[in-house]
């Protein structure tokens, strides 16, 4: 199945969800730290060509400085770089923690790897042969590019007085109701009828009545009486 | 027992998990909890993980499972992130560390020192008895421009004509981040089953063995040994260890043994980088003594004094150093 979300297990047995990202959007990723690193490139240019040959050093010194080491920087400050963070993504450890020191040195050394032989092209092979969109550098330092999760708004049941449902439901069928409840403040109300009205067989009505009746079901489920 | 009442009851834990995963993934000046909420950590999140499994196997709302699920994953990365005291562990490193991890992959180092060394030798001996073979190395102009190098009449030995004039600021800007970029290039060239550091270390050996046959063969030799025997020391040395790490990575990915190549590649990477970033340290060092000593106007003998003092360090520290303290090392 063509599924880019893994689970990975826990000390404590539970199975943790994460969603990896593909290399469509860390190239966009990409790209925009290429932008950023161009201005620093030129914000720190100009005024040192002030100051002759030393001035000219030290943004030698500090180029090498980007070009290496401005995604560890990132990495280990908030998990991932400006342009990663602006896309929505992050870079943690195939088992789930942060990225460590020495795997965001390795992934980020390894860089010139990818590179090879041209603009990412074995970084870009390396990501479509591995299952985990991982280029070289994640390979070899363990970590993955994953997208960062939002903090969802969680909407509440609605108000309606529970009712038992006519027959037994199964487990999933209950958890289909209680997300389809737990879901129609983001729905509109035609969409809101047009699911509910799937289940007119079960509850017998029709239109916005079918929609307070599922309710009136999942409410049940989830609070009994 | 219903959704309602199971978050009803445990709703105060989970918010108090909350408050305090905010707070932890804070910077550390702006964190405000204390000792005790800290020391609560694991057992509220053990306990969360367990509310997590529970609401998932009771088919409970997929909103609640969401909900515990990211309270769970950042709990997650709060406990089992080890982050401590880096600026020593800087220290230690340099210290101990480092040397401590190349003596343990000393294999790969002599094996690296030889591809570079014995091309260099071969090549440099061929150049100094065969005028015409270092035009086989590189082209006229390269000649004329190394040779204007290190002419004795050169105020500032080690840079061409157009350069002397510039300030030894911008030339150790140069040699930093042309230096510890072609370091870095040679471990990562290791990811081509070895191939780039191989090839990277011939080339470099036979390069500068061109050079210096060449160069003592013209007799230009006082300029030329005197400027390159101090930061040489630091910077053969640590090429040579660049290409020691690329050749583990290569290693790991051509025989991986019982492992699979991913896990191989994974773990002897882990033990490579150290031997990278020391390498880089060195590097680092060659290059304030590149530009601040080695094109300076001492006399030829203390040039050689000094240059001695500092392979004798190198090998010191590399050899002997965190093996007292720390055990066999």
């Amino acid at each position: 199945m063509l599924d880019t979300s893994r689970r990975y297990e826990t000390p404590e047995g539970i199975a943790l969800g994460l969603r990896i990202a593909g290399p469509v959007v860390r190239s966009c990723a990409w790209a925009i730290d290429m932008l950023i690193r161009a201005g620093l490139y030129l914000a720190i240019a100009i005024p040192f060509s002030f100051l002759g040959g030393l001035g000219f050093g030290l943004s030698l010194v500090v180029f090498f400085l980007i070009e290496w080491f401005y995604p560890v920087f990132f990495e280990l400050r908030q998990g991932a770089t400006p342009g990663k963070k602006a896309m929505g993504l992050e870079v943690i450890q195939d088992n789930g923690t942060p990225v460590s020191w020495s795997a965001s040195l390795l992934r980020n050394l390894l860089r010139a790897a990818d590179f090879l032989p041209f603009l990412y092209a074995a970084g870009l092979a390396s990501m479509l042969l591995n299952r985990n969109f991982q280029r070289l550098g994640d390979l070899a330092a363990g970590t993955l590019v994953v997208y960062r999760d939002k903090a969802t708004q969680r909407h509440e049941l609605p108000e309606v007085p529970p009712v038992h449902p006519p027959q037994p439901l199964t487990r999933e069928e209950q958890r289909t109701l209680l997300a389809f409840a737990e879901r129609t403040p983001l729905l509109t109300a035609e969409r809101q009828v047009e699911l509910a009205e799937i289940l007119t067989g079960l509850s017998g009505r029709q239109g916005t009545a079918a929609v307070t009746e599922l309710h009136a079901y999942a409410s049940w489920l989830a609070q009994g009486r | 027992m219903r959704q309602l009442d199971f978050e009803r009851r445990h709703r105060d834990a989970w918010e108090q998990l909350r408050l305090l995963l905010d707070d932890l993934e804070r910077s550390r000046r702006k964190r405000r909890h204390s000792r005790d909420e800290l020391a609560r950590l694991p057992s509220l999140y053990r306990e969360l993980c367990n509310h997590y499994a529970i609401a998932r196997s009771r088919h409970y709302s997929p909103a609640l499972e969401q909900q515990l699920h990211e309270l769970v994953l950042r709990g997650h990365r709060q406990l089992y992130s080890g982050r401590g005291a880096e600026l020593w562990r800087l220290v230690q490193f340099i210290a101990y560390g480092f040397p401590r991890a190349l003596r343990r992959q000393i294999r790969y180092f002599w094996l690296a020192a030889a591809l570079l060394a014995l091309p260099g030798l071969l090549v440099g001996g061929f150049c100094y008895l065969q005028p015409e073979l270092i035009y086989s190395v590189m082209d006229e102009d390269q000649v004329a421009g190394m040779e204007a190098m290190y002419d004795p009449g050169n105020r500032k030995p080690g840079r061409s004509l157009e350069r002397s004039a510039e300030t030894d600021m911008m030339m150790f800007g140069h040699y930093i981040s042309n230096n510890i970029g072609i370091g870095f290039r040679t471990f990562a060239g290791g990811m081509l089953f070895g191939l780039g550091s191989v090839l990277l270390l011939l080339f470099n050996g036979v390069a500068i063995g061109a050079v210096a046959g060449h160069l003592t063969r013209v007799g230009y030799q006082d300029t030329f040994w005197s400027f390159v025997s101090g930061h040489g020391a630091f910077e053969l040395t640590a090429i040579a260890i660049c290409g020691a790490s690329g050749l583990i990575l290569g290693h790991a990915l051509i025989a991986p043994g019982q492992l699979t190549r991913l896990d191989a590649l994974k773990r002897r990477a882990r033990e490579a980088l150290p031997l990278v970033m020391g390498a880089a340290f060195m590097l680092l060092i060659a290059a304030v003594i590149e530009a601040f000593w080695s094109s300076g106007t001492a006399a030829v003998e203390i040039k050689y004094g000094v240059a001695g003092l500092l392979w004798l360090l190198v090998l010191y520290y590399l050899g002997f150093a965190g093996r007292e303290a720390h055990g066999t090392g």
